[in-house]
């Protein structure tokens, strides 16, 4: 298999209290996992120990490791924790559960905002290429490419979550972590931002943390169910699904728990 | 029921009396602002804005040295006050719960109610006795001190107010924190940082209790921020208790543009806060 | 590696960033720090010679070196809750009005802008029209009721604070009126209550601290007033008799004597008096504030 991502004995806390406890998990490149779980079990944390966001709560902590192997060939294993949390960050990206655009900035310079806030010069004609190449991969170019120039704040929620999306696209990632991305979205926008993840998957390699059973088994192609902190099951979302080998996994997939 | 009639008559009456009143009490602010506008507009014209004083007795003659020192003493005082003034607000709405935020809140709050003439006092003792004479610097150090809470304050307030999801989305995309707040944070809370800056502006443009142990007045026209230099309010002061009607005349002109600049100040600041 | 090397760079600038942050706050409570010092240190020359009992010695004689404060006292605590009283009843209509009546709409704007824009009149001006204005109307009021028409003095002060002072407490109070819940006002309405029994019955006693914290933070801005109260009290240097009498504040001794004070004591004692204005206004700032942020939460 083709680990993009792998954790070993991953524990993260705030103020002493635990919220994942000792997690290994194995992220397959190119492809959609679903991180699930009732509120609370830890799973939003657990990606943002992915991306080193975790450390910015206060008196948070991590132990354990988490790796990244960027190349398909090499299989070098990087411990992000050993990297600058700035470049672990331009490498792993992230959207959040409310679509966040930059309020000052036009919906362009959204789109490349990374390079734009990180000091990094483009061309205009390189500029322009980003934006255009990137926003139809989120199929948002048609949409808003009469007024790149408006403030992203003006579009509707699902296109700011579109363009958010974008924004995580355009520094080029190995992965994208996906927190609750349609909690905040109505149905339509939801299902927009869903066949949107489906189509990436062949670009970058998707981590999606939802609390919507359906959602995780529409999208995922694996899929990880947490609960109180620990990860209770993982693998291949229709087995997951179908045969789960655990009884909290059918007791929460029933609607029980959560 | 005829109670229960009676009961809202006086209910009605006293909402009528209460709006009487409340608009009798505009009444002292429309008597200021006629008051200085019949008085003082006739004053202004091109030679009372361009040129210097002259001597009591001689016809003509302008307040140039008192336009250019309150503009001169204001450019001190946002120059000292509004980096530390925006540093210390990003302190604050970042570290909010640290013993140092709780502190310098503290202060800052103290400070916003100081009375402006023991801030003179301060400027007295911390620049003009070191020094050894009056200095344009030292009252734009006291005016400085006066606009530094409000700077602060409206700097915290608005930051509090980004969501944290803003920064987090910059975080998130390997931006550093110093860019973060710079590049992200400070310009989305610019209006609120500009507002204070100018709510602090017009509250220092007509002061005068700091300048009088610190500027000090100057009848010339002067630009070297180390020696003494005259300002509209202190002018105003000035010509305002002296016994000559021509001065006196001055005084009311020199009111009517410092009113004029106040209050345009107070305006825009509120209209720009409502936005 | 050149790029590595930019990375340690960009995490000392976060380092430098936090460290320019950390000292500006630091630098903000040496500056309130200092103040306190420096006031101390300026006035030790006259709380060596008179301690405490310069709060209660009637005497300010430059010439015999002899200070004491208890006129100055008297004038601004006389000066400021006069003011307060005057103004007190207009502050509360308007916050009444304001926080009840008309809580939007273009009266409630003009009305707003009208009351709260007398705050922005800079002081020295507002001194310079009570001088032209207010001084000759007290005149002819005190020759109508037979005291010595001086026009200037005590109640001429206290009027021109009480217009300078009403805007704080009706903002304030109409904040606090404004935060009255509406279920609140609807269940006094389901009594039966008229709009005047609501208000009278429930909402200023559900607003009552914040209006409180309101007349405390304006009676903190009149004690330290300063030029419109120099230029129309008189300058006079005894306990005043009576509010028509000339007298002076803490605030006014200082304005009008501070650049001419010659001699160690004399000036040590302006100082004195600085700390001594600089102590009362920041308890009843303190105060004023306290009681809104408990409010607040």
């Amino acid at each position: 298999m083709d680990i993009v991502l792998r954790t070993e004995n991953l524990t993260a806390s705030y103020d002493q209290h635990i919220v994942v406890k000792n997690v290994n998990l194995s992220i397959v490149r190119n492809s959609i996992t679903a991180i699930m779980g009732p509120s609370g079990c830890g799973k939003t944390t657990l990606i943002r120990c992915f991306n080193r966001m975790h450390e910015l709560s206060p008196n948070a902590k991590v132990e354990g490791k988490v790796y990244l192997i960027e190349n398909t060939y090499q299989r070098e294993e990087i411990d992000i924790y050993s990297l600058d949390p700035m470049v672990v960050r331009r490498k792993i990206g992230m959207v959040f559960q409310r679509p966040n655009p930059f309020p000052t900035m036009s919906i362009y310079e959204n789109v490349i905002a990374g390079y734009i806030l990180n000091g990094i010069k483009l061309k205009k004609s390189e500029a322009d290429e980003i934006v255009e190449e990137t926003l139809k991969k989120v199929s948002l170019w048609d949409e808003v490419k009469n007024h790149l120039h408006k403030k992203g704040t003006f579009l509707s929620g699902g296109q700011q979550q579109r363009l958010c999306i974008a924004r995580a696209l355009a520094m080029k990632p190995d992965i994208i972590l996906l927190d609750e991305p349609t909690s905040a979205l109505d149905p339509v926008a939801t299902m927009r931002i869903e066949e949107l993840i489906e189509q990436l998957k062949d670009t970058v390699t998707i981590v999606l943390v939802t609390h919507n059973i359906g959602q995780a088994g529409r999208v995922s192609d694996y899929v990880a169910f947490m609960y109180l902190g620990e990860l209770i099951e993982y693998g291949p979302t229709d087995i997951v699904f179908t045969r789960p080998s655990h009884e909290k996994t059918e007791e929460f997939l029933a609607g029980k728990i959560g | 029921m005829g109670s229960y009639k009676l009961r809202i008559l006086k209910s009605k009456i006293i909402s009528v009396f209460l709006t009487f009143i409340s608009i009798v009490s505009t009444i002292p602010f429309l008597l200021v602002l006629y008051f200085i506008i019949k008085n003082g507009i006739s004053v202004i014209n091109w030679e009372f804005l361009t040129t210097l004083p002259k001597p009591v007795g001689e016809p003509g003659g302008g307040i140039l040295n008192a336009i250019v020192g309150t503009a001169i003493l204001i450019l001190i005082a946002l120059v000292l006050s509004v980096p530390l003034g925006i540093s210390v607000g990003v302190y604050l709405a970042e570290r909010s719960n640290s013993k140092l935020a709780f502190v310098s809140r503290l202060v800052s709050e103290i400070l916003q109610g100081v009375p402006s003439i023991v801030i003179g006092i301060i400027a007295y003792l911390w620049v003009v006795k070191p020094m050894g004479h009056f200095s344009a610097l030292s009252g734009g150090i006291a005016l400085g001190i006066m606009m530094l809470p409000l700077v602060i304050k409206s700097t915290e307030e608005i930051l509090k107010l980004i969501p944290r999801e803003i920064k987090e989305a910059s975080l998130a995309l390997g931006v550093p924190y110093y860019r973060t707040i710079l590049k992200v944070i400070i310009p989305a809370g610019l209006s609120g940082i500009l507002t204070g800056i100018l709510a602090g502006t017009a509250r220092i443009a007509g002061e005068t209790a700091p300048l009088l142990f610190t500027a000090f007045g100057n009848p010339f026209l002067n630009f070297n921020i180390l020696k003494p230099i005259s300002a509209m309010p202190l002018l105003i002061f000035n010509y305002a208790v002296s016994p000559y009607e021509d001065w006196w005349a001055k005084a009311w002109g020199t009111s009517c543009i410092l009113v004029i600049f106040v209050l345009f100040l107070n305006v825009t600041t509120r209209l720009i806060s409502k936005r | 590696m050149a790029n590595l090397s930019t990375k340690r760079l960009e995490l000392s600038k976060d380092k430098i960033f936090n460290i320019v942050l950390g000292f500006s706050a630091i630098v903000l409570v040496l500056i309130g720090v200092g103040f306190f010092l420096s006031l101390f240190n300026a006035s030790i020359e006259s709380i060596k010679k008179f301690g405490f009992s310069f709060f209660v010695r009637d005497i300010w004689d430059p010439v015999q070196e002899e200070f004491g404060a208890l006129p100055f006292i008297y004038g601004t605590l006389l000066t400021s809750f006069i003011a307060l009283a005057i103004s007190l009843p207009f502050s509360l209509a308007i916050s009444i009005v304001l926080g009840e009546y008309f809580r939007k709409g273009l009266f409630a704007e003009i009305l707003r802008y009208l009351t709260e824009l007398i705050a922005g009149v800079p002081s020295v001006v507002l001194g310079f029209w009570g001088l032209f204005f207010v001084v000759p109307l007290v005149r002819e009021l005190e020759i109508k009721i037979g005291v010595p028409p001086y026009g200037v003095g005590i109640f001429t002060a206290s009027l021109i604070l009480a217009f300078m002072i009403m805007p704080y407490s009706a903002s304030i109070g109409k904040d606090a009126m404004r935060l009255v819940p509406d279920e609140v006002k609807e269940a006094a309405y389901a009594l039966g209550a008229t709009r005047w029994e609501m208000i009278k019955k429930v909402m200023i006693p559900y607003a009552r601290s914040g209006i409180i914290a309101g007349v405390i933070l304006s009676l903190g801005r009149a004690l330290g007033e300063t030029m419109a109260v120099t230029m129309v009290i008189g300058n006079y240097h005894g306990i005043p008799e009576n509010i028509f009498s000339p007298g002076n504040t803490i605030a006014s001794v200082i304005a009008n004597e501070f650049t001419e004070a010659t001699g160690e004591v004399y000036l040590s004692s302006l100082m004195y008096l600085g700390m001594t204005l600089f102590i009362i206004t920041t308890v009843v700032n303190l105060i004023g504030r306290f009681i809104l942020k408990k409010l607040q939460h």
